[in-house]
């Protein structure tokens, strides 16, 4: 409740500097439209917004859950079978290294222009954040639940479900606010290198036929709906961070 | 109890690397009753309690641990440390269970219950960690090891982060609950010594001295005239002064 204070607050001023900055610069509409301009296009193009704001919204999380549940099998894979670590761990490292937004063009060819090369971009950026903070909290157990486990003969399977996976759960959700914040991106830089809809599609479309409002639009849409998940995650993650 | 309780023979030099922590050690740790080991820190003596209890220590013992009955001492020994090492995301009960649970057996919730009202927290079964006084959270961990069921106990100083009342209560409890298994109790309370030992050992880098006890069968009452002169005559030995 706080949060959203203090988000609305900062809200406001934005749109208040937002504003001063028009009146005091009177640039013409096509530069740097008022809010008051872009509020009205919001309500006029408010169908088309909508539209263009689903299909990026569900690409968004099917990219969303995807690349976490893969991280999630990932991460437990490598903490159960030291072999899987030693030839998976360099290989997530290299990948780490290598900028996932520069295959987007890459991934736009094999995959079309449609929703899979977008899911895939976002379940490919969130996917090594994911993993290797579920990873480290796995294998973060504290020395005295290792004695524990030890003490009390554990199986390895049943000491990484009973005692491992509920400590790792913070470090899961650092993970998972890690995601919150690169996926948008993700789902953007994807309909940017090539798409026939969604809210970077759109952007992209009103930037070429001068219509700065509609621009402004999709990306106050756009940035309500990472600013949504990034809550919705953060609350979740709060409640494992409570719990362990 | 799986067995009877075995009498335990430790020899041999204490090394952690190239380091000495304790020389020519011998302990004859009596079948059935209580041996406690006194010490100061780091003379090694929770290093011993690691060896004993088959857990994880760069230390080595050259020399060997050999029970009375000729059988591997490993699968035989439970163990309770300082820290309770509850799961904080589990009820007492299941924490008290986890020891099945983690080798993949039905845990016995009935015993639990009857070992956990015998403990004193009737109707707290169902209460987190978090929720449970220190105590009480060391009541838990008590009827955790209890019900391994196991001859050997070792303690690796279970009672010292809690007052001075509430220890009193946990050794007479631990007494009583523990009573007939063969218990090495690690301490560094010389009143904890007097009270609960058949034998007792000062640990030291020149090896184990035997400690002089009082003729009464212990637990011995906290306040009995025998119980605090052996308390000081403990103090005394601790404090590198001959025995008087």
């Amino acid at each position: 409740m706080r949060g959203l204070l203090h988000l609305g607050l900062a809200a406001g001023v934005g749109l208040a500097l937002w504003q001063g900055i028009v009146w005091a610069t009177d640039l013409p509409p096509f530069i740097l439209p008022g809010p008051d301009r872009v509020a009205r296009t919001m309500i006029d193009s408010a169908a088309v917004l909508a539209g263009q704001a689903g299909f990026t919204a569900l690409n968004l999380a099917v990219g969303m859950a995807a690349g976490v549940a893969l991280g999630i099998v990932t991460a437990l894979q490598l903490a159960l079978s030291p072999g899987a670590r030693l030839l998976v761990r360099p290989l997530l490292v290299f990948a780490q290294a290598v900028p996932v937004f520069a295959l987007a063009p890459i991934i736009t060819l094999w995959l079309g222009y449609g929703a899979p090369s977008k899911i895939v971009m976002v379940a490919l950026v969130i996917y090594f954040p994911v993993t290797s903070a579920l990873f480290d909290g796995l294998m973060r157990l504290p020395p005295g639940l290792e004695d524990l486990a030890q003490a009390l003969q554990a199986r390895p399977l049943r000491k990484l479900v009973l005692l491992q996976l509920p400590n790792a759960l913070p470090a899961l959700g650092s993970g998972l606010r890690l995601a919150a914040v690169y996926a948008p991106f993700a789902v953007v830089v994807g309909e940017w290198v090539g798409s026939s809809r969604g809210l970077g599609y759109l952007m992209l479309m009103a930037n070429g036929r001068g219509q700065t409002d509609l621009m402004f639009a999709a990306l106050i849409v756009l940035a309500g709906m990472s600013v949504t998940l990034f809550f919705a995650i953060d609350r979740l993650a709060r409640r494992w961070g409570r719990e362990a | 109890m799986t067995g009877a309780a075995p009498a335990l023979r430790i020899a041999g030099d204490l090394r952690l690397g190239t380091q000495t922590l304790c020389r020519d050690l011998l302990l004859e740790v009596p079948g059935g009753g209580w041996t406690v080991l006194l010490g100061r820190s780091g003379v090694g003596k929770s290093t011993l309690g690691r060896l004993i209890a088959g857990l994880a220590t760069p230390a080595r013992l050259i020399g060997g641990i050999a029970a009375s009955d000729d059988r591997p001492l490993a699968g035989r020994v439970a163990v309770m440390a300082q820290g309770d090492q509850l799961l904080p995301w589990a009820n007492a009960l299941s924490n008290a269970t986890i020891g099945a649970q983690l080798r993949g057996k039905a845990p016995d919730r009935a015993r639990a219950r009857t070992l956990l009202a015998r403990a004193g927290l009737n109707g707290l079964e169902h209460r987190r960690p978090a929720q449970l006084s220190g105590g009480q959270r060391q009541r838990v961990a008590l009827v955790r090891t209890l019900i391994e069921d196991k001859p050997v106990v070792v303690l690796d100083e279970p009672f010292s982060a809690l007052d001075a009342g509430t220890r009193a209560a946990m050794q007479d409890l631990a007494a009583r609950m523990l009573a007939g298994r063969t218990v090495i109790l690690i301490t560094h309370d010389p009143l904890e010594a007097a009270r609960l030992a058949h034998r007792a050992f000062l640990l030291g880098s020149e090896g184990a001295r035997r400690l002089d006890l009082p003729d009464r069968s212990p637990p011995r009452p906290i306040d009995a005239a025998e119980t605090l002169a052996a308390q000081g005559a403990f103090y005394g030995a601790l404090l590198g002064r001959a025995a008087a």
